[in-house]
């Protein structure tokens, strides 16, 4: 069932000045539930405005967005819950900290929506303990804490709301390789176990060809395809034409099937690629 | 959204006016102040007048644009024009009430006030719609620089100016990206008491002070990296350079400032 869905959304900035330009060009889209789907797509090439959408932040200069089939610009007043139901977790989120313990910041948007002492508590400390945030560092000020461990909180801190849809902007830019595969097995278990649907926006064709179902791609503004993951990348050529790459897996895969080597066409993953070499070795 | 907010209110388009040397704009924007002093006629008025229009038109600046600078000091206007209106007690009078009258010499004192000041706006916005803030800091440099004979930190004060500069529409957005985020945690920014909305300060401006530190120290980093000693034996990748044009947009300047001094003894 769809959850989101999207109607010749557009976004001008800044219109009617010199700087005028045009940041999503009549997007429709229709994101189902229970889902982990990656976003990509260039630099420049309207990801951060789409997903600032999706959780009422701008407002469309035309189009609509539909959140469980309900307008979401119709109420303005009801903005605020669409919020704690579409989660965005920004780039460099860490930069966002300012309570002066973890406890409270990961707190924070929980209390913004009137909940129970008791609730709040159950829901931080299970959130904690999902990221791998120890108990010991509830306590400590979020600022003594290390570049990763502070990309955990306020990561948690947005999925402490328990919002149906969580979109992740780049969540593991800067961290180092064991820290990203880290994450996005975290962010993984927290999509299995909640059930809901996670956006993961990414420059890392490995990451979301392990991670994701999905793919959305964006290209000059426009949706370029919104497709199951292995389908997107059958279309090498066309994604490499826009700028982007294929996992580097897909692209050994690509050059061992120029050479005459019948691999199947939607490996993008290590681990497929793997099986499907020991398979054509033991056929020999 | 705070991005929409014109700093500098610099205004990016190709023209004449955009390419004169930034030096020569400042002391013709004062050569141009000192002419709508120098007289107390409508003849200076209309003199200063025709040259805005002039600039104006070769700037290319929208004439929507430079209304827009005006609407600010609508309060300081009505204020002017009325004080004059009131205290100023010469020729006819029109009409009076108790110890307030209205006269001639009151009406055509705030009637030329009011063309005064806007002409003044108009003019000095025209000098920072066509020059980019960087730019005029260097030229506010090279003008002050005879003070440093008397030890007055010219380039410690330029650098200062140019790096505030530089970085407030880096702090505006990333003030923007904050409370987004904030937002998204359900922050409630725009609506609620008084009391709550300076509450809702606190989850921007910790992060933002946080932020700005971080930025501080970096770029301190950054330039001792550089070899950033001050300004003695510095160099500029922008050479501000004078050419014909520069020296011809003075005369013009000077020929309108002496045509409206003359004027005043022509009259008298």
């Amino acid at each position: 069932m769809a959850i989101l869905k999207t109607e010749g959304l557009t976004y001008v900035y800044s219109a009617g000045t010199p700087f005028e330009k045009t940041a999503i060009d009549n997007i429709n889209l229709c994101i189902e539930e229970n889902c982990m789907i990656g976003v990509i797509g260039h630099t420049g090439s309207g990801k951060s405005t789409l997903i600032q959408h999706f959780n009422g932040l701008l407002q469309p200069t035309s189009g609509k967005i539909y959140l469980e089939n309900r307008d979401i610009w119709e109420d303005k007043s009801k903005l605020r819950d669409v919020r704690f139901q579409v989660g965005l977790v920004f780039q460099y989120p860490e930069y966002q900290l300012f309570e002066e313990t973890v406890f409270r910041d990961i707190a924070f948007g929980v209390k913004n929506m009137n909940l129970g002492e008791s609730e709040i508590k159950t829901r931080v400390l299970e959130t904690a303990q999902m990221l791998g945030i120890e108990n010991n560092l509830l306590n400590r000020s979020p600022f003594a804490l290390s570049g990763g461990q502070k990309r955990r909180v306020a990561i948690a801190g947005v999925m402490a709301m328990r919002p149906k849809i969580l979109i992740l902007d780049e969540p593991c830019a800067g961290l180092d390789p064991k820290g990203r595969n880290l994450m996005l097995n975290q962010i993984r278990d927290y999509q299995k176990k909640s059930k809901s649907t996670v956006l993961l926006v990414s420059h890392s064709m490995e990451d979301v060809a392990e991670f994701t179902e999905k793919l959305l791609v964006m290209s000059h503004a426009k949706l370029f395809c919104y497709e199951d993951t292995s389908l997107v990348f059958r279309r090498a050529e066309e994604l490499q034409a826009l700028g982007l790459k294929v996992p580097q897996i897909a692209s050994v895969m690509q050059v061992l099937r120029k050479k005459g080597y019948h691999l199947p066409e939607d490996l993008y993953t290590v681990e497929q690629a793997k099986l499907a070499i020991l398979e054509l070795l033991r056929k020999r | 959204m705070l991005k929409d907010i014109t700093l500098g209110q610099y205004f990016p388009v190709d023209s004449m006016i955009h390419k004169l040397d930034p030096r020569f704009k400042i002391i013709n924007t004062m050569l141009f102040i000192i002419m709508l002093f120098s007289g107390n006629y409508f003849y200076n008025l209309i003199i200063g007048a025709v040259f805005v229009i002039l600039v104006q038109i070769l700037s290319k600046i929208p004439f929507k644009i430079s209304i827009k600078s005006i609407k600010p000091i609508l309060p300081i206007l009505i204020f002017t024009a009325i004080l004059n209106l009131v205290f100023i007690d010469s020729g006819e009078t029109l009409w009076h009430w108790n110890f307030l009258k209205i006269t001639e010499g009151g009406i055509y004192t705030s009637v030329f006030m009011i063309g005064r000041i806007i002409l003044l706006i108009l003019g000095s916005s025209l000098l920072t719609y066509t020059t980019s803030p960087i730019l005029l800091t260097d030229a506010i440099e090279y003008l002050l620089s005879p003070l440093k004979k008397i030890n007055f930190p010219v380039h410690e004060m330029a650098m200062m100016m140019s790096i505030a500069l530089r970085f407030i529409p880096t702090l505006l957005e990333e003030t923007d990206k904050i409370i987004s985020a904030q937002k998204a945690r359900g922050a409630m920014i725009d609506n609620g008491k008084l009391i709550d909305r300076v509450k809702a300060m606190i989850p921007i401006l910790i992060p933002l002070f946080v932020s700005a530190f971080r930025r501080a120290e970096e770029l301190a980093t950054a330039m001792e990296c550089r070899c950033y000693r001050g300004g003695e034996g510095r160099t500029r990748l922008r050479q501000l350079k004078a050419t014909g044009k520069d020296y011809c947009s003075l005369m013009i300047c000077s020929l309108f400032l002496i045509i409206s001094v003359m004027l005043n003894f022509i009259i008298n």
